[in-house]
């Protein structure tokens, strides 16, 4: 069981390096006591950082006297808090204020730092199965490989095929099968940058595991989300999954050759977008027939030049 | 889907910050615009305590409700969901409150 999100692990999370085809497998286990399962075995080669000292900070080092009474808090205690507050058996009241998904937070930061040291431009491609993910990636590392270096890390539940597909661009890609897992983790991004190696100054795509829900409340590290949003599907997604598009920064609208068969409001859907997140950009695409492809390829020469 | 292992996180860390101690009473605090429903960490709750320092703590779970700040007039919005319209007409809100998943604080016998 994933402590995180509850998914089924019995298989572990498997790497794939798409070209020379190493794999490893982390098995993750159940412990009962342990925060999350993450392993320490991770410098054996290619020192990317051992991931002990955040973790021993954050989750060994607090037997000491309970800290934190005063913590200033602005929120408003409801009624029935507020008695449940002060009706309480005897004994020692320990203050923790501890952020429960504390421990992806803290790796998601430091694969950033990872990231912004070598001037790597990482984005997280989110959207729901069959938006278009994968051709959106085949059709931008063919068109921009002569101009910006790009790898990627794929990662899906089960199967090689959407590495395959990668790997026929020429471009470098590891493939992170999560089991049932229903999104990446931080610490999986750590592991697959290990394997990728990329460049400096390079950009590294994410393609995250199709589902609209979980991979909202996990940072990776990235520079950004990006939300893939196909017209095949409602126009109303954007409200009916906000957190996906609060948490996302650019909005690519896909499949547009396909307008003229659908019944399909793409003012109203990007007018949804931005009334959930106001700042998203949005790009209109088809990565069939590339029509409107130059803006967001104009977005990311932008965002590597920062 | 996930509050199954959000609960498991929660029992992992209690226990450990006990110290061996018996853990008799766990206070969350829950976001209601957090996407994580206080009755599905309930359900799971007890089971995940099974076997733990934890087995048998009441579970307390503060609801906080959502908040934002209107980032154009500076005044506040009171949130039921994620997104929301300020009284001037802006939807450019900062959240302040309404997304936290955290334990706050925990008895121990």
């Amino acid at each position: 069981m994933c402590v995180t999100c509850g998914c089924s692990e019995t298989d572990g999370v498997v790497y794939t390096d798409a070209q020379s085809g190493e794999q490893i497998t982390v098995p993750r286990t159940d412990a009962d006591t342990h925060v999350h399962p993450h392993k320490h075995d991770s410098d054996e080669h290619h020192h990317l950082y051992s991931f002990a000292p955040a973790h021993e900070q954050h989750f060994h080092t607090h037997p000491g006297p309970p800290h934190g009474y005063g913590h200033p808090h602005d929120h408003e205690h409801t009624a029935s808090g507020v008695v449940a507050l002060h009706a309480r058996a005897q004994g020692t009241t320990i203050a923790l204020e501890q952020d429960i998904l504390v421990k992806n937070q803290l790796l998601a930061e430091r694969n950033r730092g990872w990231l912004a040291g070598r001037e790597i431009l990482a984005l997280n491609l989110v959207s729901s199965p069959g938006s278009g993910k994968t051709t959106l990636l085949e059709r931008t590392i063919r068109d921009l490989q002569s101009q910006l270096a790009i790898s990627v890390i794929e990662g899906d539940q089960a199967t090689m095929n959407d590495a395959e597909r990668i790997r026929a661009t020429g471009c470098k890609v590891i493939q992170i099968n999560t089991g049932t897992g229903c999104h990446l983790e931080a610490d999986m991004l750590a592991r697959g940058l290990q394997q990728l190696n990329p460049p400096l100054g390079s950009v590294v795509m994410i393609e995250n595991v199709g589902n609209l829900v979980c991979p909202a409340l996990f940072d990776l590290g990235e520079q950004a989300k990006v939300v893939i949003l196909s017209v095949t599907e409602g126009e109303d997604k954007p409200i009916k999954y906000p957190h996906m598009f609060k948490a996302s920064s650019v909005m690519l609208l896909n499949k547009i050759d396909l307008l003229p068969y659908l019944k399909f409001d793409v003012e109203r859907c990007i007018a949804y977008a931005r009334q959930i997140n106001p700042a998203i950009e949005v790009f209109r695409v088809s990565a069939e027939t590339g029509e409107g492809m130059s803006a967001w390829y104009d977005w990311l020469r932008s965002h590597c030049a920062r | 889907m996930h509050e199954l292992g959000i609960t498991r996180n929660v029992v992992a860390i209690c226990a450990e910050r006990a110290g061996g101690a018996q853990v008799i009473r766990v206070t969350l605090e829950i976001g209601k615009l957090a996407a994580v429903l206080p009755d599905s960490v309930r359900f799971c709750f007890d089971i995940c305590a099974q076997g733990t320092p934890v087995e048998g703590a009441a579970l307390e779970i503060i609801e906080t409700a959502g908040r934002a700040r209107c980032r154009d007039c500076d005044g506040e919005v009171a949130l039921t969901e994620l997104f929301g319209r300020c009284s001037c007409g802006s939807v450019n809100l900062q959240l302040v409150a309404g997304e936290e998943v955290k334990i706050k604080e925990m008895e121990v016998a």
